[in-house]
């Protein structure tokens, strides 16, 4: 359901932006002022309402299973134990391996996350997902009539506006390198172990990581 | 590792549960605007939240007089109304914006008379939904003091907006009695210009541009919206236009 709904918001947001394909800094932005960028898209009008609705819809189911992640996560310790990187992992001799690990396209399987999967994660968590939200939230004027700091914080409607178009790029990035890692490493294992968590992982000490070793 | 299946599974299991439970709550009685669409749903789903979450008399940002900026006037620009145009020939001497509906008295207020009320002056964002901006000053009357001079009936729950062009559009009583909800005849300082939406235009800034309606013709105080035109509350909701637009 969340991916459906992410694709809702792709789709919908890019309809949404081909309404005015113009982006610009600061509150005010519109065919009489300057542009900051003019995408490539053919202006195309009288696709933003169910454009807008579909948004929502989209932004909607991600929001609640968004709030559901984030009470599990504290729960469990989550972002601590799986996402903030250990200070072993910072080590040079570690990045350095990690990294030419990646290079070489040598995907562990199962058990913990990498350095490099936590690191991106983390971005994408604290980072990316909460930009996201806010500048969307900057968007509304009901909303920011309640909460008027949400303008100082990004610089105006359409810096707000602006971010959240860039930010949704940088997630859409993430989204297709993370689908096809999950692929490569193992699509139906990954499956369970996100849906039910990590029954046979956690159990086995052969199978759980120590820092540096992750199975090869 | 335990302990985290069964939170997990739980949470799974809770959170469906929430996620329903607060859906057939929030919408009770929406779900008449959203004609069973999924789409509609989750525009009700956003009206419910605002309503319920939001301070409903915050007001939108007021900014300074050296703020404002060009602001592009969008769809009618000059209504095809041959009273319309005799109207504006007389420079609206003649014109007359009746209030009727659940009011004890119904009444036709001219130009003057609507100047005649203390005037508010605001310098607001002009929000499109096409995406842009911009910043004008709006002078009027809060819709609210003539619909207190009108008087308002207990039952009214929403007011109907009828224009030159053809539109129409409603607006429950919180968007409607806020404070920054204003019949507008001045714009930068001047007369509103006929582009704009002349003699009088509506002001609703916590919704996007398109609530705010140019070229009023009539004001319906109503208790329901399903005998009202199509009954969808909106001239636009039939083309997917959502008709709580706070977003």
């Amino acid at each position: 359901m969340t991916s459906l709904a992410v694709v809702a918001l792709l789709v919908s947001g890019y309809v949404l932006v081909m309404t005015h394909p113009r982006l610009y800094w600061g509150n005010v932005g519109n065919l009489d002022t300057p542009a900051w960028l003019t995408l490539p898209i053919e202006q195309t009008l009288g696709e933003s309402g169910w454009g807008r609705s579909l948004h929502f819809l989209g932004a909607w189911v991600l929001v609640l299973t968004g709030i559901v992640y984030v009470f599990w996560s504290i729960a469990s310790h989550h972002f601590a134990r799986d996402l903030v990187p250990r200070r072993e992992e910072l080590s040079t001799r570690h990045v350095r391996q990690e990294f030419s690990r990646q290079l070489r396209w040598r995907i562990p399987r199962g058990a913990r996350y990498g350095l490099a999967q936590r690191v991106t994660y983390l971005l994408v968590v604290a980072v990316l997902v909460p930009v996201v939200v806010l500048t969307g939230l900057t968007l509304s004027p009901a909303v920011t009539a309640a909460y008027p700091f949400l303008f100082s914080l990004f610089g105006g409607f359409q810096s707000a506006r602006t971010i959240h178009f860039l930010d949704s790029l940088a997630l859409a990035l993430f989204l297709i390198v993370h689908v096809i890692m999950v692929v490569r490493s193992g699509f139906t294992d990954q499956m369970r172990s996100m849906t039910f968590g990590e029954p046979s992982y956690g159990e086995d000490p052969h199978l759980t990581t120590d820092v540096v070793g992750n199975r090869r | 590792m335990e302990k985290i299946r069964i939170s997990r599974r739980t949470l799974l299991a809770t959170g469906a549960s929430a996620l329903a439970g607060s859906w057939l709550s929030g919408c009770n009685d929406l779900v008449q605007r959203s004609s069973g669409s999924l789409l509609g749903a989750a525009d009700a789903f956003t009206y419910a939240v605002h309503r319920a979450l939001l301070p409903q008399q915050a007001l939108a940002r007021e900014f300074t007089r050296d703020s404002v900026s060009v602001l592009p006037a969008n769809g009618t620009t000059n209504p095809d109304d041959e009273n319309y145009q005799r109207l504006l020939k007389g420079n609206f001497a003649e014109w007359r914006l009746p209030i009727a509906g659940l009011v004890t008295q119904p009444v036709a207020m001219s130009l003057n008379d609507l100047q005649r009320f203390p005037a508010r002056t605001q310098v607001t964002q002009h929000t499109c939904e096409e995406g842009w901006s911009g910043i004008a000053e709006w002078t009027g009357v809060q819709l609210s003091r003539v619909l207190a001079a009108a008087g308002i009936k207990p039952e009214a729950r929403y007011v109907v907006f009828h224009t030159v062009d053809g539109w129409w559009d409603s607006l429950d009583m919180s968007d409607a009695l806020h404070p920054q909800t204003i019949l507008a005849y001045g714009m930068n300082g001047r007369d509103l210009p006929v582009p704009h939406g002349a003699p009088v235009r509506l002001r609703v800034e916590r919704q996007l541009g398109y609530k705010s309606l140019k070229f009023l013709e009539t004001i319906t105080v109503t208790d329901r919206l399903d005998n009202v035109e199509d009954g969808t509350g909106a001239v636009g909701v039939a083309e997917g236009y959502a008709w709580y637009s706070g977003i």
